[in-house]
């Protein structure tokens, strides 16, 4: 358990950390986030004493932390830099077994410890352990950075901005892999990002910082339901769900729907659903404006005896307007089995569809945040 | 050419003896000059920057010196006992290795210190572990420099009288004999390229995989 209480922090006149109060229990996954300069990295770093407090005391499971020797302490935290900081002096096995070293544990063990710790980030052994940092990914150097704060199981591990600098494919791998190694290895984390995905996505709570103070500390869906303040809400963007009764069809349509002119045959309109795997066309006249849909089942039924595709037309599905609330719509297609709504604009020409699949995601992306 | 050759033998136990002497002026010098230079530029390292700013342009005026002069102050004090001669090579050895002991360590990036700090490293395990590690290409080019320039300074050892293969050099400019000259110099240029290449090899050896330039990716 890390508890602060009252801590402060100046550089010069300066007042980074204003009377600082909070407590993280054991196993939790606490994650610092608020905007450059609130003093997220400063608290961060104050735990394993590479910065100094000039106030109040930081207490780790009752001890406090000024009474234990800095190096000491630090070889029980383990600490995750977004440089990543591998030593490129040193072999993948090497690094990750530094601090056991450094705790002067049995030797025979370190290649049993560093194989264990790469099997669970499915890295396997034979292939990785005698590698030089520099002739690995940035991912997975990354991860052997985790591994190495993870290997000499310390309680509590540190992470400053860890996936800041990793690409977002490989940044969210990553985010599930910790998140993974958090729970298995019950660690208590404490972890610094400015990107609020993450902080979602990882956390257990989130302190919310700003100038040096809490500006709110909650879990994920408390934060997302109720943020304290203006500053958290444009931190949460477009995710709070405050916000989904105001959606507008356009926010949740597919644009560039098939659309087919109605002068096409019937043969080359079953080819082209044929050919995108779709049962529905939407059709326009000469001036591009919405005529009606041409579904697969008026193709075959009738295919064979009209003329051209205008005939066929279905026009009983529901349209909208650009603009109207996005809600109506959605209870539409909740309500019955239609597939799709037509967005029209002002002038009748098509501006895209609302699909049950679309609107599964913009709801989705509403309760949990967009997706990047 | 084959006057050379004639002369040669006939003074092989003279040039033998000569490179015997200079070699081992070379490897005391060098020695001593590269723990005083790595032991110096540690220290010079762990002090403000300020410090190095006004030292070392000092010493690189003191390293334009010549050796003849110091060589000559040195005697004055100390006679013609081959000490003399080694302590004046020794402390030119130590500037090269001085000066790129401290560019290594200065230059590694400030991401691995605080990364070994994180992990509980003392300051000295740091050192010993990390930074010294990473500072070693360049530390070991200040060795090379170092042995190159030694290799030719020795030469000055005759000039007090010492030997080395200075003295076919100084025998051959006061007798106007070419022969003597490059029976002098053209070891010393074989001796200067041998050990420059040996020392190239030892930065190959010792210095790991991770920090070569042009590692495999």
């Amino acid at each position: 358990m890390i508890q602060f209480e009252h801590v402060m922090k100046n550089y010069g006149n300066t007042k980074i950390l204003k009377d600082l109060s909070f407590t993280v229990p054991d196993g939790q996954f606490l994650v610092l986030i608020g905007p450059s300069g609130c003093g997220k990295t400063t608290t961060l770093k104050l735990i394993n004493r590479l910065s100094e407090p000039d106030g109040g005391r930081i207490l780790m499971d009752g001890k406090d932390i000024s009474k234990i020797n800095p190096v000491q302490l630090r070889r029980h935290i383990g600490y995750v830099i977004q440089q990543i900081g591998l030593f490129p002096n040193m072999t993948v096995e090497q690094n990750i077994c530094v601090v056991p070293k450094l705790l002067k544990m049995d030797k025979s063990k370190y290649s049993q410890l560093a194989r264990e710790y790469l099997e669970m980030v499915g890295l396997p052994y034979e292939q990785y352990a005698h590698k030089y940092p520099n002739e690995l990914s940035g991912g997975q150097q990354q991860r052997i950075g985790v591994l190495r704060a993870l290997a000499a199981s310390p309680p509590v591990v540190l992470m400053d901005e860890p996936f800041g600098a990793l690409d977002p494919m490989t940044r969210e791998v990553l985010q599930d892999e910790v998140k993974k190694l958090q729970k298995k290895l019950n660690k208590t984390i404490v972890f610094v990002t400015h990107d609020m995905d993450e902080a979602l996505k990882l956390a257990d709570v989130i302190l919310f910082m700003n100038q040096g103070e809490i500006e709110q500390m909650d879990s994920p869906e408390k934060m997302l339901e109720h943020p304290a303040s203006d500053l958290v809400r444009s931190f949460l963007g477009k995710r709070t769900p405050v916000e989904s009764d105001q959606l507008r069809v356009e926010d949740c349509m597919m644009t560039k729907p098939f659309v087919v002119s109605m002068d096409q045959g019937i043969l080359e309109c079953a080819e082209k659903m044929a050919r995108s795997g779709i049962d529905t066309l939407l059709v326009v006249d000469e001036n591009d404006k919405y005529l009606g849909v041409l579904p697969i089942n008026n193709i075959r039924k009738y295919g064979r005896t009209a003329s051209g595709i205008v005939p066929l037309l279905s026009t009983d599905y529901r349209t909208v307007r650009v603009g109207e609330y996005a809600r109506e719509s959605m209870d539409y297609l909740l309500g019955t089995n239609a597939s799709f709504v037509v967005v029209l604009n002002a002038d009748d020409t098509i501006a895209g569809i609302i699909t049950r699949n679309r609107m599964a995601r913009v709801v989705a992306e509403t309760l949990w945040g967009e997706e990047k | 050419m084959s006057a050379f050759w004639e002369f040669l033998q006939a003074n092989s136990q003279m040039l033998q003896q000569a490179i015997v002497t200079h070699l081992f002026y070379v490897f005391v010098s060098v020695a001593a000059g590269f723990v005083l230079g790595v032991v110096l530029g540690i220290a010079l390292s762990r002090l403000p920057s300020q410090y190095a700013a006004v030292l070392l342009p000092v010493l690189s005026v003191f390293q334009t010196i010549p050796g003849v002069v110091f060589i000559g102050l040195l005697f004055l004090q100390l006679g013609m006992v081959p000490i003399t001669v080694i302590i004046a090579l020794a402390i030119y050895a130590t500037f090269p290795v001085l000066k790129n002991t401290y560019t290594g360590l200065t230059g590694v990036e400030a991401k691995y210190i605080e990364a070994a700090k994180g992990c509980g490293m003392t300051r000295f395990q740091t050192l010993v572990r990390v930074e010294l590690p990473l500072a070693l290409p360049s530390i070991i080019g200040g060795l090379r420099l170092s042995t190159v320039y030694t290799v030719s300074w020795a030469v000055l050892a005759s000039m007090i009288g010492l030997g080395g293969l200075g003295n076919f050099v100084y025998q051959g400019v006061e007798s106007n004999n070419d022969l003597l000259i490059i029976t002098g110099a053209i070891p010393a240029a074989i001796i200067a390229v041998v050990l420059g290449a040996l020392i190239d090899l030892l930065q190959r050896h010792v210095v790991p995989r991770g920090l070569r330039k042009g590692a495999e990716k």
